[in-house]
């Protein structure tokens, strides 16, 4: 058990399994259909595999678990090693859960080149794994580099009428901060002389030059969160994406920012982290306000949840930055419930654009009437994200909090009042989706969740419940993993201390 | 058994949830059918819970046998560690039987009061949905499992308000609501986060035990060093004041009677308003260490009462008097607290409980009579029509007026005693605006009787033929809760706030020695005893005067106040002022921000100005290569002009 390469094979199954679309030939519509088949069972299959990780991960230990390593390229010391610990194991297994749930919510709702459509997804699948594993920095980049492909194309062919402005822009924007990551690592490379990830994290590098890499991986990172002012690619992304591309957009693709901050930005320069906290903090409290404030005005409710989302996001890059366990482990906690969450809110938004093609608030109103079991759906998901206790939003901004007002109160009375402000933009857009009469013509025959449909949320809604009611089953997974790191940070501090003082 | 009496709501919510989405097919014996399925499994949970609560009260309060059962982890980070827990002491067990027997109540009044709704399994659910969140609320032994049901409840009230969901001024009270308590509940998550960073936990038994020691601590927080239990009190006193719609953060409730009857009374009068008071008497461990904050309670408490009377004596809307009196008897409750006089607050919060739901109810009885017209000046001579409705109302109007020996009288008297023996500045201040409010609520409880039941009628002939007594499914809760308003403060007294008191509530609440209201309050003069049934009395005799005897007063009344008649009749314009600097700046900002902000800024400077910069550098760089050999000659030469220069200048 313990030689067999679960990372490797969660890694490139997907890939396994682009393979065989591609070599689907024939008539369009028996390739469509094959197309998605083998999706789905390629993503479940991916998905059981990745139990594995649930039930066998060792939540005692900090180190580093199904670890692979094999060497790759001998001659500048760069090696294929891969491993999870209790920061990266949920993420990957949020991929494997959201990859499936993707395929089915785009059963109908594609209808053109669905086969390319499949590969797409399945690479973007298996290299998202890939990030969420990878132990050697230019494996790393490697997939959160390539990532932008998959989803610059899912934006691009499948999107909607500006989807070519969207596509550059996200690309453009993601590209750019990576470029400084890019010379960040050769830097960290010719001082440390190794890219294997455990190895930098020990090698402490020298304070001044830990500003400069600090700032490098920042400019990449921010970008992914989005932190507020880099996140105005995110709306026009979201907006012109097919839903399922939201859904992974939101899902997955927006945690590559925390997660960097955590694997990367904290255990490599923890006295740059401790310098810029304060930047951090500031950019968060704008980002939760500000764009709360935008999602108020929205009239489109993709833009609306995309708003949302850099708000969620702006409690994440809070509570990694305080340095308390609190802090840390509710960012972890924000999210992964932020991926169920806003996932399924823009597959609630994506029920109903299938059947009428419009995003904008003002086509709908009176839903319930025709759709009840939507209404339902939606207000459970609506209260999730409004951080309702009970639900998986409560515990990771409740968490976030908690460290925020420990280190620095300020901050978590700015941050709290964007609690406050979330619940105004959902319920008013829920009000004036699902709440009122039922006037408007071309509502009138609308139908309510098929079977599929309830399919697809039934997974969500149970994690959602699930998360708020016994987060222990996923804390458990971090204390130990987040303390470590804590204290490393923590132990770069003190050492640092009687230099700095001596100074 | 506890767990049953918390968790069976909770079941029989989950069942009638199924039920409303049953499809009848538009058949009406199915849809009968669901109906009485979702009624029956609702009010048999909520009475099985409520006879539960009732052994749970004997066995816990007068046996003195409290109790906590822990259920499962909730959440644990570092030091902070949460457990779902139902922790059971007196005042709990108190909490217990108000909201299992109103609520049980409620249910059954349902049946009769929904009967032609649509959505009756729907209606059900929210109720014992509601009823859930409130047990879990009064029975949590952390702050933040109160939180839980805090906001819970704020759910509940959110989808009750908002219940019509076709009424566009439904929807609006429903947020308005929900907001509201946002607001509120921002204060108590600072202030568990406080109190967290004092004790390094949030649950009751160790930083109760833990408050004495602490009792000078300071914390710094917002840039300043403040003694520490102030600001804990104080950001918790917040979120009471959000949902028990306490002056400031009162605007809501009155909205909240756009919701069907059943829930003003239930939700807006007997149970979740009042968990405010409920807060802070759990807390008192730690209010009794802070001066400051219990200064702030009275005052704010003071204030609602006086405030909340003056204009519900100006408001035609039957469940909206009956709102501003809630709001008005919470400020009593609140001053109780603030001059450490828990136990007379949580009495009076019981005796309200049952005499404030039987006024709703009844209210509501009057409006199902009278084809749902809520406006008292089209009322008027019925009560031949519905005696039975109408001898209910004079019960539920002489306990709130506070005459003997009806409930409120006991709990009222106590409350204003209190205040008085506080012999304090803010102690007086609280006495005086009670003994006025007293005064008033005496003047609206008997403009409201006599406007709905007495003089010539004003309704159209076509409602008034319809006018009928309420069945017996409505009128049986209104008799059980009648009862209550009789005789729960005659039996109550000497437990909550007399001579068996310290038994009675086991050290569920603390009270410094040096707090010595209570013990005041028995020994107060006879003017103090007296005065506020004298001024209740003057105050139903001007209610005589005014619409019985003199009906051409009011009015003359209103001419001469004028401008002072308007301000409160626009309930001293509190919704015109947050409107203004709140509501219109937030959308106002969220447009701004987004059009300017994110548009003209960040995206024209950032993405799309670098694409247009780019493209216009492109562009002039392209006529550079204009083609013409002398052209470049010319550019060539020029460059050789330079670097002659700046080699001379640098190396020279």
């Amino acid at each position: 058990m313990s030689n067999f390469p679960i990372l490797t094979l969660l890694t490139f199954l997907p890939f396994v399994g682009a393979l065989f679309i591609l070599t689907i030939r024939g008539d369009e519509a028996i390739v469509s259909r094959n197309a998605r088949w083998v999706a789905l069972w390629t993503s479940t299959a991916v998905f059981l595999l990745s139990l594995i990780l649930w039930f066998g991960f060792d939540s005692s230990t900090a180190a580093f678990q199904f670890e692979e390593k094999h060497a790759w390229m001998p001659a500048f010391n760069i090696s294929y090693h891969l491993g999870v610990d209790g920061i990266s194991v949920l993420f990957v297994l949020l991929t494997t859960l959201l990859t499936p749930v993707c395929v089915i919510a785009s059963w109908e709702a594609i209808t053109e080149r669905v086969k390319e459509y499949m590969i797409a997804f399945l690479i973007l699948e298996g290299m998202m794994i890939g990030m969420f594993v990878a132990l050697d920095i230019v494996v790393f980049y490697i997939f959160f580099e390539a990532v932008l492909i998959p989803m610059f194309l899912i934006i691009g062919v499948w999107g909607g009428p500006r989807r070519v402005y969207a596509a550059f822009k996200f690309f453009l924007y993601t590209l750019l901060g990576s470029v400084l990551m890019l010379l960040a690592i050769l830097a960290m490379y010719f001082d440390a002389g190794t890219t294997d990830i455990p190895a930098l994290m020990a090698h402490g590098f020298p304070a001044s030059m830990q500003t400069w890499l600090w700032l490098a991986f920042f400019a990449s990172f921010a970008v992914k969160v989005p932190m507020w002012p880099v996140h105005t690619w995110l709306p026009d992304a979201h907006v012109e994406a097919p839903t399922a591309g939201s859904v992974i957009l939101a899902g997955v693709l927006l945690k590559f920012g925390g997660y960097g901050f955590l694997r990367f930005s904290l255990p490599m320069f923890p006295l740059a982290t401790i310098d810029f906290t304060p930047l951090i903090f500031a950019l968060s409290i704008i980002a939760v306000i500000y764009t709360s404030l935008v999602a108020l005005a929205q009239t489109d409710m993709k833009k609306l949840i995309a708003y949302s989302s850099v708000a969620h996001m702006g409690f994440v890059t809070i509570g990694t930055f305080t340095l308390t366990v609190q802090g840390v482990e509710g960012a972890i906690y924000q999210m992964l419930s932020h991926g169920v969450v806003s996932a399924a809110l823009f597959l609630v938004v994506g029920v109903i654009y299938d059947r009428l093609h419009s995003r904008e608030i003002e086509t709908y109103g009176g839903l319930v009437h025709r759709m009840p079991a939507y209404a339902l759906i939606f207000m459970l998901f609506m209260l999730a994200s409004v951080g309702l206790p009970g639900t998986g939003g409560f515990v990771g901004e409740f968490l976030v909090l908690v460290g925020a007002f420990k280190a620095n109160t300020w901050v978590a009375a700015f941050a709290a009042t964007g609690v406050i402000l979330g619940a105004v933009y959902m319920l008013y857009l829920y009000r004036r989706v699902v709440f009122g009469q039922l006037t408007k013509e071309h509502l009138k025959s609308v139908k309510d969740l098929s079977r599929r449909e309830m399919l697809v949320f039934a997974p969500l809604v149970v994690l959602v419940l699930w998360m708020g009611i016994y987060p222990p089953a996923f804390l458990d997974f971090m204390h130990v993993s987040v303390n470590h790191l804590l204290e490393q940070v923590e132990t770069a501090r003190a050492a640092a201390g009687p230099m700095l003082a001596g100074n | 058994m506890i767990v049953l009496a918390v968790f069976l709501p909770l079941l029989a919510a989950i069942i009638a949830g199924a039920y409303a989405f049953a499809d009848d097919g538009g058949d009406k014996a199915k849809k009968a059918r669901i109906d009485k399925t979702a009624q029956w499994v609702t009010c048999g949970g909520l009475l099985l819970s409520a006879v539960f609560s009732v052994f749970i009260f004997f066995d816990v309060a007068i046996g003195g046998n409290a109790q906590t059962v822990e259920l499962f982890t909730w959440i644990d980070s570092g030091t902070l560690e949460i457990s779902w827990a139902l922790r059971i002491d007196s005042l709990t067990a108190v909490m217990m039987i108000v909201v299992t027997v109103v609520s049980a109540m409620v249910h059954v009044y349902s049946i009769g009061y929904m009967h032609h709704d649509p959505d009756v399994p729907r209606f059900m659910s929210y109720l014992s949905l509601f009823t859930f969140f409130m047990l879990m609320l009064v029975t949590a032994d952390n702050l933040v499992q109160m939180f839980f049901g805090w906001e819970g409840v704020g759910l509940a009230s959110y989808l009750l308000i908002g219940f019509w969901y076709n009424k566009p001024t439904a929807n609006a009270a429903a947020i308005k609501a929900f907001v509201v308590n946002r607001v509120g509940d921002f204060g108590f998550a600072l202030g568990i986060f406080t109190v967290f960073v004092m004790f390094d936990s949030i649950s009751f038994d160790t930083i109760f035990a833990a408050a004495a020691g602490k009792a000078d601590d300071t914390i710094t927080v917002f840039g300043g060093e403040f003694h520490a239990m102030t600001v804990a009190c104080l950001l918790l006193f917040v979120g009471a004041m959000g949902k028990s719609a306490q002056l400031g953060l009162h605007t809501w409730l009155p909205d909240a009677m756009e919701g069907p009857t059943p829930v003003s009374a239930l939700i807006h009068a007997a149970t979740m308003v009042t968990a405010g008071v409920f807060m802070v008497a759990r807390l008192s461990p730690l209010f009794e260490y802070s001066e400051t904050a219990l200064m702030v309670v009275t005052i704010v408490g003071g204030s609602t009462a006086i405030f909340a009377a003056t204009v519900g004596c100006t408001q035609f809307d039957i469940k909206r008097v009956i709102a501003y009196s809630t709001c008005s008897q919470l400020g009593y409750m609140f001053f109780a607290c603030g001059v450490s006089a828990y136990s007379a607050g949580i009495f009076h919060l019981m005796t309200h409980g049952f005499f404030k739901a039987l006024l709703f109810l009844g209210a509501g009885s009057v409006i199902h009579a009278m084809s749902d017209e809520q406006d008292m000046r089209k009322m008027g001579g019925i009560w031949k029509m519905i005696p039975v409705t109408y001898v209910l109302m004079w019960v539920g109007s002489l306990a709130l007026a506070g005459v003997w020996p009806f409930a409120g009288f006991y709990s009222k008297d106590i409350i204003l005693e209190a205040a008085w023996g506080a012999h304090s500045g803010v102690g007086n201040f609280a006495f005086w605006m009670g003994i006025i409010a007293a005064f008033l609520t005496a003047f609206y409880s008997w403009r409201l009787l006599i406007m709905t039941f007495h003089g010539a009628s004003r309704a159209d002939e076509k409602v008034l033929a319809h006018v009928h007594e309420s069945p017996k499914v409505m009128l049986v809760p209104l008799m059980v809760l009648a009862t209550g308003a009789f005789f729960a403060g005659l039996v109550a007294y000497e437990l909550f706030v007399g001579h068996d008191m310290d038994q009675f509530w086991n050290g569920a609440i603390v009270i410094l020695d040096h707090h010595k209201a209570l013990e005041n309050a028995h020994h107060a003069p006879f003017w103090v005893k007296y005065l506020p049934l004298a001024v209740g009395g003057a105050g139903i005799l001007l209610a005589y005067v005014f619409y019985m005897w003199a009906p051409w007063l009011p009015g003359a009344v209103v001419n001469i106040l004028g401008p002072v008649h308007r301000f409160v009749f626009n309930k001293w314009y509190f919704d015109e002022l947050y409107d203004k600097i709140f509501v219109k700046p937030t959308f106002y900002m969220g447009r701004n921000l987004w059009k300017t902000g994110d548009g003209s800024l960040i995206d024209g400077i950032g993405p799309d100005g670098l694409a247009a910069a780019t493209l216009s550098i492109a562009k002039k760089a392209a006529r550079l290569q204009s083609g013409y050999l002398y052209h470049y000659a010319f550019a060539m030469l020029t460059g050789v002009v330079v670097l002659i220069f700046m080699y001379l200048l640098v190396g020279g």
